[in-house]
């Protein structure tokens, strides 16, 4: 019963352009049916997401661990909330970053969970860099 | 069931057949000659009620899967084309998702009478278990049948249950990609579901002539909670009990036909009337009610896997209860402590439902846990402690003597009833409180609608001017795809003829094609065309009304609805009312102020409207006065209009509504006259046994 080959086929990589996306805004796009958020973060969510001591974190990860260096501004992540699966809604919640409706898990700038029933950070898609302005997802 | 029968029929062709397969002798030791004790209450007749209803959701169920397509683009209008174009389909649909409903108040009841008299106890722990088995299949039928009209409601919960499996360590990602069949919820997961759907009842039938089986071997147990030790304690299943049954089912009829014709979307969420919408979750999902109550409990762990084998946990903890309740005496009714904790765990069950379906915040979480550690403390610490300190009331010698005394059940209920009562009074008086306060929004002011109650019919001036209002106004941003124009001189509907529907249609442009030469072409519409869409798709939409799609006007007034709260969603039962839907549009046609009220903020592009959730609406005031001319003097005002259009849209939802409502009223009488013979027949049948 695991995905056929028709739908394995479909999840594979896509390019996104990046360059649309002005500063403070983000989108969301979809890869293997599942949400991607791609945020275009301002220089005070990145200082936000920095100055938190990981350590205290319910799941301890870098901001730097989560972007690709060098392209600092821009968080990619699954918008799929690691707690029951609905989809947080961006720019909502005490954080800055994301809030997930369903049950109240609140994430910040860097998709990392802070409050609520969620187990763990949103979880950060396979991509890179093809070039400044565009990604490939997968 | 219970050994080899000596039944010989009469008729020389069933002799024929019995001495080659002994069936009659089966079904008459089972079904006739069965001794059941005569001291059975009315809750015994749950047995047969859920044996009717089970038979129901199958004959339902097989004849909408003839109808039903399980595809992820089709299957949600398939639904709609069933209630609207199948004979009687809007019948079928509801009876189908109602029956869910009313098989769970069934089993509900069957388990709780089960527990309050001991029926786990030896020698039935395998009867009792093999109902826990059928009360889990229920629930996962139940779920996947919920899944298949594929609405808002349906995909996310089909998402949330799923990623309860995620839950389970190192395993769980894979458990969930095998249930999905893909890498989210979508098509190859609604396949799936549709296939496990049709199949599971049957299964479930398997498991009930188990079930039935255990129940003849062990005996059935009775009020009193002693074996029958001579014949006097018994009368033969029939007439005794088939007619107390079908008695017991009539009445039940009458509840599960007054949900049928006259609410049938009271027991579901309005957001199931929007399609599924993989990028946008509801703002609150919430299950169906009847798995509220675990539903709270898996909210009330703030650990994702607690809360998972919590929730698992509360529900198999069932099959354990023969030996967690260890006392000798089987029946609430002598066991005065464990009557009164009976009827707290009752209230308990009931709060933690009423807690499932509400925001996870505040006082409601804190209530969740206090709630859900009561309900396993029941099962844990209070029956295993009150097998060692209670002292039972002596039990009766035999059940006749029970019966002949029947002065026994004179007990103090009273403090069992005051502790619910403050239990519930005390929750109550604190929600009300916060969810006054989380709400905010103003609540749409009642109306008087022509097709409210139960003989409501619409009013067929206000559906014509409501479709020259959705014509002229309405239809240059909201589609209206479900409906086609020939519905326009059914019955029930605005009363055109077949001819005006023919010529209204005949001024639409409809595309057609493609014609020989592979080009589309558009020509005039025909009675058997949809109304053609104002965008062509979503996207087109969204484009055009910066960044807000409008919703498609056939189902709106059921999609939308507003928080009743308590009590008043106990009272609509009674007062049938279920026009949230419409008061909401109506309000929300008139509720533009051009005023913005201090401390709301509306965005650039957006208006203020006091009844939108959140104030802040994309739609510009459509409608102003004078806007439309009416041919028939009606007044030119907003609030007529408003008025107008949504009882129109209301048809459009439902145009089905007057048949449904007229075949209830057929359906009351017969019930009420059937269910009055057997009560007579009853009585007549038993007026020597008690």
């Amino acid at each position: 019963m695991n995905p056929d080959a028709s739908t394995i086929a479909a999840g594979a990589p896509i390019e996104v352009d990046l360059s649309p996306i002005a500063e403070g805004q983000d989108i969301k796009v979809f890869w293997r049916g599942k949400p991607i958020y791609i945020s275009h973060r301002t220089k005070k969510q990145i200082d936000e997401a920095r100055a938190v001591n990981v350590a205290s974190l319910p799941d301890p990860q870098s901001d730097e661990a989560r972007v690709k260096s060098g392209h600092e501004q821009w968080l990619v992540v699954i918008g799929i909330c690691t707690h029951l699966g609905c989809i947080p809604i961006a720019h909502e919640g005490s954080y800055d970053g994301f809030f997930c409706p369903c049950h109240g898990s609140v994430y910040d700038t860097s998709g990392r969970i802070r409050q609520g029933p969620a187990p763990s950070n949103l979880p950060v898609p396979p991509y890179q860099f093809v070039s400044d302005t565009k990604i490939q997802i997968g | 069931m219970s050994g080899p029968s000596d039944y010989q029929p009469s008729n020389p062709a069933l002799q024929w057949i019995e001495r080659r397969l002994p069936i009659f002798g089966l079904i008459h030791s089972s079904f006739v000659a069965y001794p059941t004790p005569r001291n059975l209450n009315y809750w015994w007749t749950f047995g047969a009620i859920l044996s009717f209803m089970l038979g129901m959701q199958i004959l339902t169920g097989v004849i909408l899967a003839m109808h039903y397509t399980p595809n992820a683009d089709l299957a949600f209008k398939s639904v709609e084309l069933i209630v609207r174009d199948v004979n009687y389909g809007w019948l079928l649909r509801n009876m189908h998702a109602v029956g869910a409903s009313m098989f769970f108040v069934a089993v509900y009841v069957h388990m709780f009478r089960g527990l309050y008299y001991g029926s786990y106890k030896e020698p039935r722990e395998v009867l009792w278990i093999l109902g826990v088995i059928i009360y889990l299949l229920m629930m996962a039928t139940g779920f996947m049948g919920y899944v298949l009209p594929w609405g808002q409601m349906s995909f996310w919960g089909a998402t949330v249950i799923t990623n309860l499996f995620s839950a389970v360590p190192y395993v769980g990602e894979s458990i969930v990609t095998l249930l999905w069949g893909g890498y989210a919820v979508g098509n190859p997961t609604l396949n799936r579901f549709f296939s496990l759907h049709y199949l599971l009842p049957f299964v479930i039938a398997g498991v009930v002539v188990l079930h039935v089986w255990a129940l003849h071997v062990a005996g059935q147990n009775n009020p009193d909670g002693v074996e029958p030790k001579t014949e006097k304690d018994t009368v033969p299943f029939t007439p005794h009990a088939t007619i107390k049954d079908m008695f017991g089912v009539a009445c039940f009829m009458l509840l599960y036909a007054w949900f049928i014709f006259y609410m049938p979307n009271y027991l579901g969420d309005a957001d199931n009337y929007i399609p599924a919408n993989p990028g946008v979750t509801p703002p609150h999902i919430v299950p169906e009610w009847y798995y509220l109550p675990f539903y709270a409990i898996l909210r009330s762990i703030p650990d994702k896997l607690a809360g998972v084998v919590a929730m698992f946990g509360a529900i198999i903890i069932l099959c354990f209860l023969p030996w967690l309740d260890s006392a000798k005496t089987r029946s609430s009714k002598y066991r005065p402590l464990a009557k009164q904790f009976f009827w707290i765990f009752v209230a308990v069950c009931i709060l933690l439902g009423y807690l499932g379906a509400q925001p996870p915040e505040g006082i409601y979480v804190i209530a969740g846990r206090i709630l859900t550690f009561c309900y396993f403390a029941y099962f844990l610490i209070v029956l295993p402690l009150l097998a060692r300190i209670e002292k039972p009331r002596p039990v009766p010698n035999s059940i006749s003597d029970a019966v002949l005394a029947k002065t026994g059940s004179r007990s103090t209920p009273m403090v069992s009833t005051a502790i619910v009562l403050a239990l519930a009074a005390s929750l109550f008086a604190s929600s009300v409180d916060t969810a006054k306060a989380a709400e905010g929004g103003d609540k749409p002011p009642g109306n008087k609608w022509s097709f409210a109650g139960p003989f409501g019919t619409f009013d067929r001036g206000a559906l014509q001017r409501g479709l020259k209002v959705y014509k002229e106004v309405c239809a240059s941003c909201h589609g209206l795809s479900y409906v086609a124009f020939r519905n326009l001189a059914e019955p029930g509907g605005p009363g055109y003829s077949v001819a005006q529907a023919a010529a209204f249609a005949s001024e639409y442009k409809v595309k057609d094609g493609p014609n020989d030469a592979g080009d589309m072409f558009e020509r005039a519409g025909r009675p058997a065309d949809y109304f053609p869409s104002p965008f062509p798709n979503e996207q087109a939409a969204r484009a055009a009304n910066g960044g807000a799609a409008p919703p498609d006007l056939s189902l709106i007034t059921k999609a939308r609805s507003y928080k009743r709260g308590f009590p008043w969603f106990i009272f609509d039962v009674f007062t049938q009312y279920q026009e949230q839907g419409p008061d909401y549009v109506a309000a929300v046609l008139q509720g533009y102020e051009e005023k913005v009220p201090e401390g709301v903020t509306i965005p650039e592009g957006s208006y203020y409207n006091k009844y939108f959730p959140g104030h802040a609406i994309k739609m510009p005031k459509p409608i102003s006065d004078g806007q439309v001319t009416y041919d028939d003097g009606a007044p030119a005002t907003v609030a007529q209009y408003a008025k107008d259009v949504t009882t129109f849209l209301m048809w459009t939802a439902e145009p089905h509504m007057e048949a449904r409502k007229r075949l209830g009223f057929q359906v009351f009488v017969f019930l009420i006259i059937f269910a009055g013979l057997m009560y007579f027949t009853k009585k007549k049948v038993w007026a020597a046994s008690h």
